[in-house]
């Protein structure tokens, strides 16, 4: 009786996120209440900040794509069976790659850079995914201790290149020069003001286009290809996989490359689009919210996108929040956004049986 | 006054009398005469859309075997399970010794004396027999307390019914035979009168088989009552009292089991006449297609499971491997496939070395060997996937199911359509899991895509575990037919029975070495027993 009760679809993919999504939500209000705030006035003003003007929404799907890759990230992984937890390395790794190239390659037009950093963020990312991905193909060891490890690793990597190599000469703090014009993610507004459409100057960009198309050739991947199918047979049932003449070594590795690669993507967004700079820390813990973002949105592309949003609204409004309600302080925010991960994605299962169980009545009657 | 009773009813529930018997017949009002040790009225119970248990009565009487048949998905097994407590039933009474008793969890049901071998042992491998016995109610402050107290307790028992194991083996040591006593015993030391055998001689050799058989008997006589759920007709003539045929959820038939026969058991489970023999000609065995020689394979932990075997299966010819289970079948099987690497010797499919050349079981389908795996639910199935996405499980690379990059989903629901209709899998629908067909069904649809590649070879392994007495008839009608045309056919059964009504040729395999080989014409269920426990046969190899 272990395994996970049944649902109708409608309520496994609608009802039980949204029942997690409202009990964090009460908890934060209980939370802001013992602060001393109202509830009602701290949710309509994340409201607010996050979709109420052009301003906010621009933030929010800029914070929306970083979610979208790495959600997708882990979802590829999950479909095989395997829980990466280190998008946030491959990430930054990814975004060391992309930025390379924005330096390397600046003077270069557009049309041709972009291209060179889109496969240099997913080379890095899948190439820093592949070690650990060999270590539990070949030898057995867990894939979720190597990658949290490599995540580590790839911090004090970053920080000494940033520290040591390509720091911007003359200067104290760990950061490269700005990329030359030519190497920079155009920003949305400046493309929808091109079609006549004014929208506010936000770090909203092309990135997103970018994560929107890996959603849809993750989708055709996972449930259209051969390959696909593949990934799935061996991350449900590894002995039909090699009954089925799959090998799961390899299926562990190609996996773990393409999650590797989603995860790389991020640094489009934040590296190309946003800061135009290679900085410390620039994935910012988007690697671990992807995990959250991938189970709430059920490893679906298109749950991945709903969830990444409202994550990205909870980042954006959060932010907000702090800056209109003296009591409410930053890490509150972060506490918020800490419940809502619990809830939907650690917790994910806590109000499941008793779902199923009154499901099960029902249909009894 | 329930010893009177006891002594009345004591060796045989049914012998003691007809009027004893009728009492017990499942509706009859139990006023005057002794209340069965378990009795059900009219328990109910729905899934969703599924009916599995309709208004199903039954008494046993105490101190009687009390079989229950029916086929896969005939409510059996959800019978059982409401009477173990991992069920609630959602109407319905049941009763112990007369006594309406709320069951709603194994530990209310161990409670009220009702004990259940399941049919795969739920025992902790690497524990002894004792520690296994006491798990869950050690008793005393410390664990060597409980121990001392439990040993005197289950040597008292050993004594009483004949049940001899040795207390201080870890259990893995122990034969499968041994196993399963191990649990009858942990059922009796906590106080079991009723016990429920489910399956209980699916692992076992024909010997162990009738020593079991015998200790039901003992137990009977100690005014135990006893539940034999099984699928196999035989055991219910030779050792119970009473037999109850259940059918699509229903109680088709509650009988002594002295006015019924096999063939009237069969008609009543599927309701219709089968056959029980597989009708079959002669065999016309051509050139050899499969040629394995001085194979050996080692299993994971490196411990060498099949130990230099030889043969070769020829063109149209059906060869039978018999054995008891763990003997190393399955790795052959799995060697022959692919699956597991030898690490000696040869398997050669007609001229191509599919050792030396490292074929993987792709290659070799595609050279035409298929494979029906002993474990469908392991290794043949993703369960979680629809049947459509089952049925190209193996194959799915094949141009065929693809067009370009993309799956060719038209062509995957096409095939899987015509696949069910073929072999008549119920429901006949490719979106639907194949977790929610019954057993028969979903063994069905494994033999339609395996046989559909039209292989040379095809490898098989427990044709028809865990599949209902009807599709068992049409599932050998399909193997004979494709020997018939011409292909080789390796079968893997722990059936005796299947292999003696399949196969032209039996080979016996013992601790990894095949030891004989027998003409099924002079093959007999003992013979082949002998020869699957170590006795060579006077044809040994």
């Amino acid at each position: 009786m272990s395994v996970p009760a049944k649902l109708p679809r409608w309520a496994e993919f609608g009802l039980l996120p949204f029942i997690n999504l409202t009990v964090a939500l009460l908890l934060s209000g209980a939370i802001i209440r013992i602060m001393g705030e109202s509830p009602w006035n701290a949710f309509k003003l994340m409201g607010a900040g996050a979709f109420g003007s052009q301003d906010s929404i621009g933030y929010t799907l800029y914070y929306a794509t970083n979610f979208i890759f790495t959600g997708l990230a882990v979802a590829v992984a999950y479909h095989a069976g395997l829980f990466n937890i280190g998008a946030e390395g491959q990430a930054y790794m990814g975004g060391l790659g992309t930025g390379l190239v924005c330096l390397g390659l600046g003077h270069w037009p557009l049309w041709a850079v972009l291209p060179l950093a889109v496969l240099a963020g997913a080379g890095f990312g899948a190439a820093w995914a592949f070690i650990p991905a060999w270590l539990q193909a070949r030898r057995g060891s867990h894939i979720v201790i190597t990658t949290i490890m490599f995540n580590f690793i790839a911090a004090a990597l970053m920080t000494y290149l940033l520290v040591n190599v390509l720091i911007k000469p003359g200067q104290q703090s760990p950061e490269t020069r700005e990329f030359a014009p030519g190497a920079v993610m155009p920003a949305m507004h400046e493309l929808l003001a091109k079609v006549g459409i004014s929208f506010s100057a936000t770090p909203f960009n092309l990135a997103f286009g970018f994560a929107l198309a890996a959603s849809v050739l993750v989708w055709f991947f996972i449930w259209r290809t051969r390959w696909g199918y593949a990934l799935r047979v061996a991350g449900e049932n590894a002995q039909a996989a090699v009954y089925a003449g799959i090998s799961p070594p390899r299926i562990i590795i190609g996996a773990m490359l393409l999650s590797g690669a989603l995860a790389g993507g991020l640094g489009l967004n934040e590296i190309m689009g946003a800061q135009h700079r290679l900085v410390l820390d620039f994935p910012g813990g988007a690697g671990f919210v992807g995990i959250a973002v991938a189970l709430m949105g059920r490893n679906h592309p298109a749950g991945i996108f709903v969830a990444a949003v409202l994550f990205g609204a909870l980042y954006q409004g959060g932010s907000q929040l702090s800056l209109d309600l003296p009591k409410v302080n930053r890490d509150m925010v972060v506490v918020i956004q800490g419940l809502v991960i619990l809830l939907c994605g650690a917790m994910e299962n806590l109000f499941r049986a008793p779902l199923a169980a009154m499901f099960r009545r029902k249909d009894g009657e | 006054m329930i010893g009177v009773l006891r002594a009345r009813l004591r060796s045989n529930g049914c012998e003691s009398g007809h009027e004893a018997c009728n009492e017990m017949s499942m509706t009859a009002p139990s006023t005057h005469s002794a209340p069965p040790a378990l009795e059900l009225r009219a328990i109910d119970k729905r899934f969703g859309a599924v009916h599995a248990n309709r208004a199903i009565s039954l008494a046993v009487a105490k101190g009687s075997i009390h079989g229950l048949i029916g086929e896969n998905g005939a409510g059996k097994s959800t019978l059982m399970n409401i009477i173990y407590g991992f069920h609630q039933a959602d109407a319905g009474e049941i009763l112990v010794n007369g006594r309406a008793v709320a069951i709603d969890s194994p530990q209310a049901a161990i409670a009220a004396g009702i004990g259940m071998v399941h049919q795969h042992f739920m025992l902790v491998e690497n524990f002894t027999v004792l520690e296994n016995v006491v798990l869950g109610i050690e008793g005393g402050r410390l664990l060597a307390q409980g121990l001392a107290a439990a040993r005197t307790e289950l040597e008292r028992l050993a004594r009483d019914y004949g049940l001899d194991v040795p207390l201080e083996t870890v259990v893995s040591e122990l034969p499968v035979g041994l196993q399963q006593r191990v649990e009858i015993l942990k059922a009796l030391y906590r106080r079991a009168e009723i016990l429920i055998l489910d399956e209980p001689t699916a692992v076992l050799t024909p010997q162990e088989a009738d020593q079991l058989f015998r200790l039901l008997a003992r137990l009977r006589e100690q005014g135990k009552s006893v539940i034999l759920v099984t699928h196999k007709l035989r055991e219910i003539m030779a050792v119970t009292d009473r037999v109850t045929v259940m059918r699509q959820g229903a109680v088709v038939a509650a009988v002594p089991t002295r006015e019924t026969s096999l063939r009237d058991l069969a008609e009543r489970m599927v309701g219709r006449a089968v056959l029980l023999q597989v009708a079959k000609g002669p065999a016309r065995p051509g050139a050899p297609l499969l040629t394995v020689q001085d194979l050996e394979v080692r299993d994971d932990r490196g411990v060498p499971r099949v130990k230099g075997v030889n043969f070769e299966l020829h063109a149209g010819e059906i060869v039978g491997i018999a054995g008891v289970a763990g003997n190393g079948q399955s790795e052959l099987l799995e060697a022959c496939a692919g699956i597991r690497s030898p690490s000696r010797g040869e398997i050669r499919l007609q001229d191509r070395d599919l050792v030396r050349e490292g074929l993987d079981p792709c290659a070799r389908r595609r050279l035409g060997l298929a494979h029906v795996p002993e474990d469908r639910l392991h290794m043949g199935l993703v369960t979680s996937f629809a049947a459509q996405a089952n049925a190209i499980l193996g194959y799915h690379d094949r141009p065929a199911y693809n067009r370009g990059v993309a799956t060719n989903r038209a062509a995957i629901l096409a095939g899987c359509e015509e696949k069910m209709a073929a072999y008549d899998v119920r429901p006949p629908n490719p979106r639907l899991r194949i977790s929610a067909f019954s057993g028969g069904n979903q063994q069905k649809l494994v033999l339609a895509r395996e046989i559909g590649a039209d292989p040379s070879v095809l490898l098989i392994g427990q044709p028809t575990r865990g599949v209902d007495i009807g599709a068992i008839e049409f599932i050998h009608k399909k193997l004979v037919a494709l020997r018939d045309a011409g292909k080789a056919l390796l079968i893997v059964s722990v059936e005796l029975e299947e292999i003696l009504g399949l196969a032209d040729r039996i080979l016996v395999i013992n601790g990894g070495e095949i030891i004989g080989e027998v003409a099924p014409a002079d093959a007999t269920e003992q013979k082949l027993g002998l020869m699957m426990a170590g006795v060579r046969g006077e044809g040994g190899a």
